[in-house]
């Protein structure tokens, strides 16, 4: 293995420039002559707009202009990037999202007007002189009474706020399952709200360029030629070769920063208007009522099993809330992210699902780390360890027992997906070797003995990612191919310029693609450049998301290093007077099989830009190409995750006391990144299961709208984590890579909870809702001792 | 509007400010130091943390005028030239970053525990650290970082005694 290659711990190449201050996230973009814009938003989650009266503003302090719904009507929508058609086929409902708001408002923070001002602070005076008169209506925010029959509609083509009802599988032929069964497991399960949170804020600067006709947006983007695409094509009709979208730095994105959003399609259309630059910067408190919240579900599930403990059906019913409008992925989340991911690790033989989108007067739900799989792996997981604590089978043991065997892929799940390899007893036992399972019992004696309540709790999952195969998810209403491009320009002096459509806002991708390229070329990482994030240089990119960088991002990267070096064979056989066939490349060296006869990478380089004596009708000079790449599959990253807990009866206090991920990801480039990318999933997961929740009152006001109010994992919340990974190769990629973004968010939340329970099982408590609070576990046990006084 | 000046990383400077404006502003907007970052209104995030005389702050809780006369360093101060200071090298080679947003403040914050107590335990660096949040690298790392950093200055420490 070489020390910059494939597999080797490199340190990472961006890190110089973010550890200095010298990073260009958004924020830090000052385009000359900008102005500021402050969006004005609602104040009520359900209202009717009468009238807005902008005079004032418009007359205050250094205002340039005030826009409302009024001016942007004629516009395009924020358009849905996924059809989802009902069970009898008719499509689903998609409202107009307009890009402010017109005649009405639908959640709080619902962007009404916008105000463009010499400074930010003068904008934001003078939004305070806007008058709305709203007459407010009454929300809905709990989906089972918003699709009652008699819930106020969030929209009025949307009969009983439903959006779609969707299913996958015979509920018919489940059924037949569940007549034969020894048991029948059933579990209640809500998957909370959360709100992303990455710690740089959304922002986004517009521009015009009135001699060229060309618009530049700036915004904080995971995929800015998808921007550029649903922006430009959607909502205000600019041509591609017109628009430049540019996404720098990122800091952070966990999905919330893939969709296209109305602040983006704001600055950049009133650029032209104010004859000025035009930046945006969300306030934290903007973000948490403006960037797409994640999960919430509210899911029932039964599970059929044989007097052995085999599963034989499964049936899932889910509520999935999609806020007040379409977010850009949000309808593929609960149904081709989620229903087609019940099977697990297991070899289920008959499952049903059916999902419900609801719409509520709450900020659009969307993909969130996981996106869906999270969503699925909680029920499931929480769902077969309530099968094994109700029959009286050991945890490790009912796993075990369903597991599809490692010489059983490819495997075919009765819901669609088709897993092409994987060892779930190997990271099972991998698992429980790190976590020292064995050592649990004594652990917990020795924790009673201080009146802890000590608990292990399992989740062994699998998750589909690399997202994705473009002819599958065309049929499964995808309205875009998610393959990727990449462009490799191999320099007059060999160094090289890798062009990537992926995005990296964290991943490292500036050192892992690198690898790849030094590996495959033979030359130092210095001597090559990642770039990504601007439309303007990347040819196309579907951008990074539902861990794709590298197992497709990155096979496009590879197939186009494949045409240079056959190219640059070419060349060398033509310099060194030899067959085609018998030029050899290997660790940055051409040569002739059987001859003492080399030429290096760089030697070739040159020559391909200084072709003397090429023979015009052979060979092309220079050297430089491109390649899209369009998955074959899914990839199927799986693994456990293994949660051991205290809690402190007295006070309900949950403490992590071991978190244990072993993770198979396929091969891993850079194991430093990789256990990187794991720890961060982890601390999302136990986030999600102990700390954080959305919560909406039954007005429909956000209540937890700061970090005042949201608990985000701190450093002293969480623990150390053990973190290693297996290796089965992915079979339909060339370097045989899952990915691993987002398995440690997706594996984690049962894990915990099933720590949890099994802390509380002996004290009467067998259900508990995330995020676990010291309040929720303390009420639970309360109630647990005296069952009458239960509420 | 009033004029501040203070020193920033070592050189004189100063300003007109409003009287608003807070010193994570004047740092970033003035001085164009926009290694200081804002992640939140409500003065949670640490990620705008900076020293002023010598201890960590968070700049969006202090005024500009009220660093009147401060001594000031940021993060694009810490290092010495082209040399990284052990933090930032700690955090670099212990992977103790990924998007980077909240590293400026994550390090500026880690250097003053260092300042107060040289050999913190893991505990103590992750009370310490309490107040900055970081999305990405679930801490892990972090601590990690902050611990081959204390080992590293407490060796040149004792080298240079
Ligand atoms: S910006 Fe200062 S604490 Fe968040
Ligand atoms: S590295 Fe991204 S928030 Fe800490």
């Amino acid at each position: 293995m070489s020390e910059t290659g494939i597999g080797a711990s490199v340190k990472r190449k961006e890190d110089k420039r973010f550890l200095t201050g010298q990073g260009n996230y958004l924020h830090d973009i000052e385009r000359p002559n900008q102005s500021y814009a402050y969006i004005l938003r609602s104040p009520m989650a359900h209202a009717k707009i009468n009238g807005i009266d902008t005079a004032a503003a418009a007359a205050a302090p250094g205002v340039l202009a005030v826009f409302t719904g009024a001016d942007t009507a004629e516009l395009g929508g924020i358009p849905c990037g996924w059809g989802v058609n009902n069970k009898d086929g008719s499509p689903m409902a998609e409202p107009k999202h307009p890009m402010l708001a017109e005649g009405k408002v639908r959640h709080v923070g619902d962007q009404v007007a916008v105000v463009i001002a010499e400074t930010y602070e003068q904008a934001k005076d003078a939004a305070e002189l806007i008058d709305v008169d709203y007459e407010e209506l009454p929300a809905v925010v709990d989906m089972v009474k918003a699709i009652s029959g008699d819930g106020p509609l969030v929209h009025d083509e949307a009969a009983d706020n439903l959006c779609y009802d969707w299913e996958l599988g015979d509920e018919a032929e489940v059924n037949q399952a569940f007549d034969g069964a020894a048991h029948v497991v059933s579990i209640d399960v809500t998957n909370n709200r959360l709100v992303p949170n990455a710690m740089e804020p959304r922002a986004a600067i517009g521009e015009y360029d009135k001699a060229t006709g060309e618009y530049t947006l700036y915004t904080t983007s995971q995929n800015p030629h998808v921007i550029r695409l649903l922006m430009g094509a959607f909502v205000l009709g600019l041509p591609e070769h017109k628009l430049r979208v540019v996404a720098p730095d990122v800091g952070g994105g966990f999905g919330s920063k893939i969709y296209h959003y109305a602040e983006e399609a704001i600055v950049t259309w009133a650029a032209p208007k104010v004859g000025r630059p035009i930046k945006w910067v969300a306030e934290r408190t903007e973000s948490f009522m403006s960037d797409a919240h994640g999960r919430d579900h509210i899911t029932h599930a039964d599970l059929a099993l044989d007097a052995e403990g085999k599963f034989l059906g499964l049936k899932v019913y889910t509520k999935a809330n999609m806020g007040a409008y379409l977010s850009t992925f949000s309808t593929c989340v609960p149904t081709y992210l989620h229903s087609t991911l019940l099977a697990g690790v297991y070899t289920t033989p008959k499952i049903y699902s059916e999902v419900k989108a609801i719409f509520t007067n709450t900020v659009p739900v969307d993909a969130y780390r996981g996106a869906g799989r999270p969503e699925a792996t909680y029920l499931l997981e929480r769902l077969v360890s309530k099968a094994a604590w109700e029959l009286g089978i050991d945890q490790v043991e009912i796993r075990r027992k369903n597991f599809i065997p490692k010489d059983a892929f490819p495997y075919q799940t009765p819901v669609a997906l088709q897993y092409d390899s994987g060892d779930y007893d190997a990271t099972l036992d991998k698992a429980l070797e790190l976590a020292d399972y064995a050592g649990f019992p004594a652990r917990k004696a020795e924790a009673a003995q201080r009146g802890k309540l000590r608990g292990i709790g399992f989740s062994t999952y699998v998750e589909a990612c690399g997202i994705a195969p473009s002819a599958v998810v065309g049929s499964l209403g995808a309205r875009a191919g998610l393959f990727e491009s990449a462009n490799v320009r191999v320099h007059p002096t060999g160094s090289v310029s890798i062009f990537t459509g992926s995005h990296s806002h964290g991943q490292g991708h500036e050192t892992t693609f690198a690898q790849l390229v030094s590996e495959t070329l033979g030359i130092p990482l210095d001597n090559i450049d990642i770039v990504h994030g601007d439309t303007n240089k990347v040819a196309f990119g579907m951008g990074t998301y539902g861990s794709r960088s590298l197992a497709v991002g990155g096979e496009a990267i590879m197939k186009a290093l494949g045409k240079v070096t056959d190219k640059a064979k070419k060349i060398a056989a033509h310099i060194m007077e030899a067959s085609e066939a018998d030029i050899e490349f290997k660790d940055g060296k051409f040569t002739v099989a059987g001859t003492d006869k080399e030429m290096a990478f760089g030697e070739i380089a040159l020559a391909a830009y200084v072709p003397h004596n090429f023979p015009h009708d052979q060979l092309e000079p220079g050297l430089e190409e491109q390649a899209f790449y369009d998955p074959m599959n899914f990839t199927y990253p799986g693994g456990c995750h293994i949660c051991e807990v205290e809690v402190d009866p007295d006070t309900g206090v949950v403490e992590v006391v071991g978190m244990t991920a072993v993770d198979d990801v396929g091969r891993v480039i850079n194991p430093m990144i990789v256990e990187g990318q794991i720890h961060g999933g982890l601390a999302q997961g136990i986030g999600q299961a102990l700390l954080e929740a959305c919560v909406y009152d039954e007005d429909g006001q956000l209540v937890t709208g700061s970090y005042m109010d949201y608990c985000m994992p701190r450093a002293d919340d969480l623990p150390d984590f053990k973190a290693a990974t297996t290796e089965t190769l992915c079979a339909h990629n060339s370097l045989g890579v899952k990915g691993c973004g987002e398995v440690g968010a997706i594996g984690s939340p049962p894990s915990v909870i099933n720590a949890v329970l099994d802390a509380l099982r002996d004290r009467g408590v067998s259900d508990i809702a995330m995020p676990a609070t010291p309040q929720a576990v303390w009420k639970a046990l309360k109630a647990a001792e005296t069952p009458m006084a239960a509420e | 509007m009033p004029s501040v000046t203070m020193t920033v990383n070592g050189k004189q400077v100063s300003g007109d400010v409003e009287g608003r404006t807070l010193l994570s502003t004047f740092i970033r907007e003035n001085l164009d130091l926009t290694g200081t970052h804002i992640g939140c209104d409500t003065s949670q995030c640490g990620a705008c943390v900076v020293h002023v005389d010598g201890r960590s702050i968070k700049s969006c809780t202090l005024l500009a005028v009220q660093a009147e006369g401060a001594d000031v360093v940021t993060i694009e101060g810490l290092a010495d030239g082209e040399e990284l200071h052990p933090m930032q090298e700690a955090f670099r080679d212990c992977h103790g970053l990924q998007c980077g947003f909240c590293t400026p403040g994550m390090v500026m914050s880690a250097v003053d525990l260092l300042n107060v107590n040289p050999d913190p335990s893991d505990h103590e660096i992750r009370e310490w650290l309490e107040g900055n949040i970081c999305r990405c690298t679930g801490y892990h790392n972090i601590v990690k970082a902050v611990k081959q950093a204390a080992q590293t200055m407490r060796g040149q420490a004792a080298a240079a005694e």
